[in-house]
């Protein structure tokens, strides 16, 4: 393989590695908060147990993302220097102000919020919690502005093959930037959700019965229950805004190869980019159209339109983006059953987390990781949707790339993929054994403290 | 702007001025932090988790400054981080796998089952030997202006292991100041160890750095700089002479002055900085690339420095209150 291709896979490793944990962290912050204001406000211990089991599996998470998001913060500079040099002007001052307003922010009260239960009064206690969860946010908030100006760039303009900024709000609020955002943060709210009913499902099937859990449970699937149907709205407003800026990509989803109206919504195919067609088709007659433009013979574009005269392709490698759509879309369609069916049990008859069956608690452990499964197949869609283009319209892919030799690159993508084999294999492990602990260590249930410091004073060590 | 004349002249030293002083703080923070992780094969499996425990509340923290140092120079040079990255395409990927090793092992060596602890033990120290060995191999290429040849590298690896030794040193002092007891008495003994190999570190890069450069010859020996410059190393002999004394009357009963060497290297390491960024400037590539040339467009550059104007001051003042927070002798963490 050349150095495109391995740089192009190494920086796909590292991202899909990387988001894994903010999508946890940015929404968990959120579940944090919540729960550090349901003790202050009950003064019930099992808001504290849940508080503290889960910031647990937040400092892990936040570690994991720190470390894999430094590593990003230089394959810019290895990899891909012709990003900078081109849309450097633009790109730079997005990310300045997000290590400036949201890094330092979160990694400082981090400190405050793991290990300074007993040592700063509550408010501040509460207060870096806070602060913690609005940096995870504006942190995602500012890459995915810079991200959705790639997607949908304006407010620039080019001077000798380089981006200038002519309009600084246009760049921030620009055509894709309030659906991805949106989009992204549902995405972590639901990744949240059924990890937390998974994970508390876990315990419950070991036998943990404790308040703290079924506090945890509840949290979970009703926040999923919530957030799953606006995420299946939000996730189609973004489609048809991706369908006004970038109509390839969509063409690429739906599988579309010529502009035509009454388009099938097709749910089995094999595109086939060499014969310009698909194979195996099985499909709901009308129904792109339909969802795409609200009528049975509405136009939707087509693969065919974005091929040059010269038989240049500018549309995105079809097959990849066709089915990490389908799997974003299935996997958010069990987390609508799941989570409304556990939900809807839950609420027959008020009996909460015992009226639910052994099966759906069991189909809730898997679910657990259901969140990463949806948002890497989402991202998938809208980035290998988003090529040639690196930036769309100004500079390919291939136009960034470093000239780093190819063994060089080869070389460092095998130990990252090692490592990141290794460190998910541990993550998750370690995620089951402390859910197993804290059955083991939580049951008789302890008194009910009443401050931080009476707790520091009850509790044993870790 | 007519108040500071040109933009496109002081808009490039700002922000050279505003990354060095980001790396500095990087390299003084992590540097004990990393530091502490590369004395770990010396302290038995208590004195570890105690050592954990004095870094634990700040680290996180501490590496956010290298992103931003990184940062800064990717939106204010980002011909210059092309440039520098690919050239030290390998190094960069040790230390990027060190600083990943070390930071989730941070978390694994507590929350992963006990028998697995002594592998993230000794995980947690390999990455941090890796990113310590390969910054100073990072800054010796650096300091032999990114040249490719036998010599630079043979230069490079020594420069990989006095910048470790450096950054044990500054360990070893932190440890001095968080500690008590035996694991103090440890990292007094690893601090007089360690200065020596400090005090040759500084040395070497001190007589290299003219010795390469010309320009930087002509920089340092010429009147009339050599008199107003003479005072830098004259003060970090007396530094490293007051350092020893101060090594010499720890441990005591009192812990009088356990303080002292952790605030005297810190003075080290901005002496070492301050002389090194001195015989660079204006270079952001050495001898090839001028902050000047390598400047973002200044519209840019201004956009991110009215940031930087209030968020900085932010930054330092809820870092000291993580600092005071944590101060004192460090304790076992706990979540509770």
């Amino acid at each position: 393989m050349d150095t495109l291709m391995l740089s192009r896979i190494q920086f796909g490793a590292n991202i899909s590695f990387h988001i894994l944990f903010p999508t946890i962290t940015i929404a968990l912050g959120w579940v944090l908060l919540f729960f550090k204001l349901r003790f202050n406000a009950t003064g019930d211990g099992k808001w504290m147990d849940a508080y503290r089991f889960w910031v647990k599996v937040f400092a892990l998470s936040f570690a994991m993302g720190v470390v894999s998001g430094i590593t990003m913060s230089f394959q810019f500079g290895t990899n891909w220097p012709g990003f900078m040099e081109t849309v450097g002007n633009i790109a730079g001052p997005l990310l300045a102000y997000e290590v400036m307003t949201a890094f330092f922010l979160e990694a400082v009260f981090l400190g405050i919020m793991l290990f300074g239960f007993s040592r700063v009064p509550g408010w501040l206690h509460t207060t870096a919690t806070f602060l913690v969860a609005f940096g995870t946010s504006m942190s995602a908030f500012w890459i995915i502005v810079l991200n959705s100006w790639m997607h949908t760039p304006q407010g620039y303009e080019m001077r000798d093959g380089v981006a200038y900024a002519t309009d600084w709000f246009a760049i921030i609020f620009n055509p894709s930037m309030p659906y991805r955002f949106t989009h992204m943060m549902l995405a972590s709210g639901l990744t949240v959700a059924f990890l937390i009913a998974g994970l508390s499902a876990f315990r419950w099937l070991l036998g943990d019965r404790s308040q703290g859990v079924r506090a945890t449970l509840r949290t979970g699937v009703y926040l999923g229950a919530l957030l799953i149907p606006v995420q299946i709205f939000m996730g189609d407003m973004h489609g048809l805004n991706t369908l006004k800026y970038q109509p390839q990509k969509v063409a690429a989803m739906e599988g579309n190869w010529e502009t035509q109206s009454n388009v099938p919504l097709l749910l089995f195919a094999i595109p086939d980019e060499e014969a310009r067609t698909n194979h195996f088709e099985v499909g709901i007659p009308n129904m792109a159209s339909i969802i795409l433009k609200h009528k049975a013979d509405g136009v939707v574009p087509g693969l065919d339109d974005f091929v040059s005269e010269d038989g240049e392709v500018m549309h995105p490698p079809v097959a990849p983006v066709f089915w990490s759509f389908r799997i974003m879309v299935a996997t958010g369609m069990a987390m609508l059953l799941l989570s409304w069916g556990a939900a809807f049990m839950m609420l027959r008859k008020g009996r909460g987390a015992e009226g639910l069956p052994k099966l759906m608690l069991f189909a809730m452990v898997p679910m657990a990781f259901s969140g990463w499964v949806a948002t890497l197949a989402g991202w998938y869609t809208t980035e290998i949707g988003r090529q040639p283009w690196l930036v769309q319209g100004i500079m390919t892919t291939e136009m960034a790339v470093a000239d780093v030799p190819a063994p060089f690159v080869a070389t460092t993508l095998g130990a990252y993929l090692s490592i990141y084999v290794l460190l998910l294999t541990a993550y998750i492990g370690v995620l089951f054994y402390l859910a197993r602990k804290g059955v083991d260590g939580d049951v008789p249930r302890r008194r009910t403290p009443q401050s931080g410091e009476a707790l520091a004073r009850q509790v044993p060590a870790e | 702007m007519e108040l500071f004349g040109d933009p496109a002249q002081w808009l490039p030293f700002t922000f050279a001025a505003l990354m060095g002083v980001s790396i500095l703080v990087y390299v003084v923070l992590d540097g004990f932090d990393l530091g502490v992780g590369v004395l770990f094969p010396f302290a038995s499996d208590s004195e570890k988790d105690m050592m954990v425990a004095s870094i634990g509340p700040f680290w996180d923290a501490n590496e956010t400054w290298l992103v931003l140092a990184i940062g800064l120079l990717l939106v204010a040079f980002p011909t210059a981080h092309g440039t520098i990255l690919t050239a030290l395409y390998l190094p960069v990927a040790i230390m990027l796998i060190g600083l990943i090793l070390r930071g989730v092992a941070f978390e694994f060596r507590v929350k992963a089952p006990t028998p697995h602890k002594a592998t993230w033990n000794w995980l947690f120290f390999a990455g941090s030997l890796m990113t310590s060995l390969s910054q100073g191999f990072m800054l010796g290429k650096y300091v032999m202006g990114l040249e490719s040849t036998l010599g630079t590298w043979a230069f490079a690896m020594i420069t990989a292991v006095f910048l470790t030794v450096a950054y044990s040193f500054i360990g070893a002092c932190w440890l001095i100041l968080k500690t008590e007891y035996t694991l103090q008495a440890k990292a007094v003994d690893w601090a007089k160890g360690g200065i020596w190999g400090l005090v040759l570190g500084l040395g070497l890069i001190s007589l290299a750095t003219p010795l390469v450069s010309p320009r930087i010859f002509d920089k340092w020996f010429t009147a009339p700089e050599i008199f107003w410059l003479a005072p830098l190393p004259i003060l970090s002999g007396v530094t490293v002479y007051w350092l020893w004394r101060a090594l010499g009357r720890l441990p005591n009963a009192t812990d009088a002055g356990a303080r002292t060497p952790f605030m005297l290297s810190i003075t080290l390491f901005v002496f070492a900085f301050g002389g090194l960024a001195y015989s660079f400037y204006p270079y952001v590539v050495p001898e090839k690339l001028t902050i000047y040339e390598a400047a973002s467009a200044p519209e840019s550059l201004f956009i991110i420095l009215v940031g930087t104007v209030f968020v900085l001051p932010m930054i330092a003042g809820y870092t000291a209150l993580a600092y005071y927070v944590f101060k004192g002798k460090a304790a076992e963490l706990r979540y509770d």
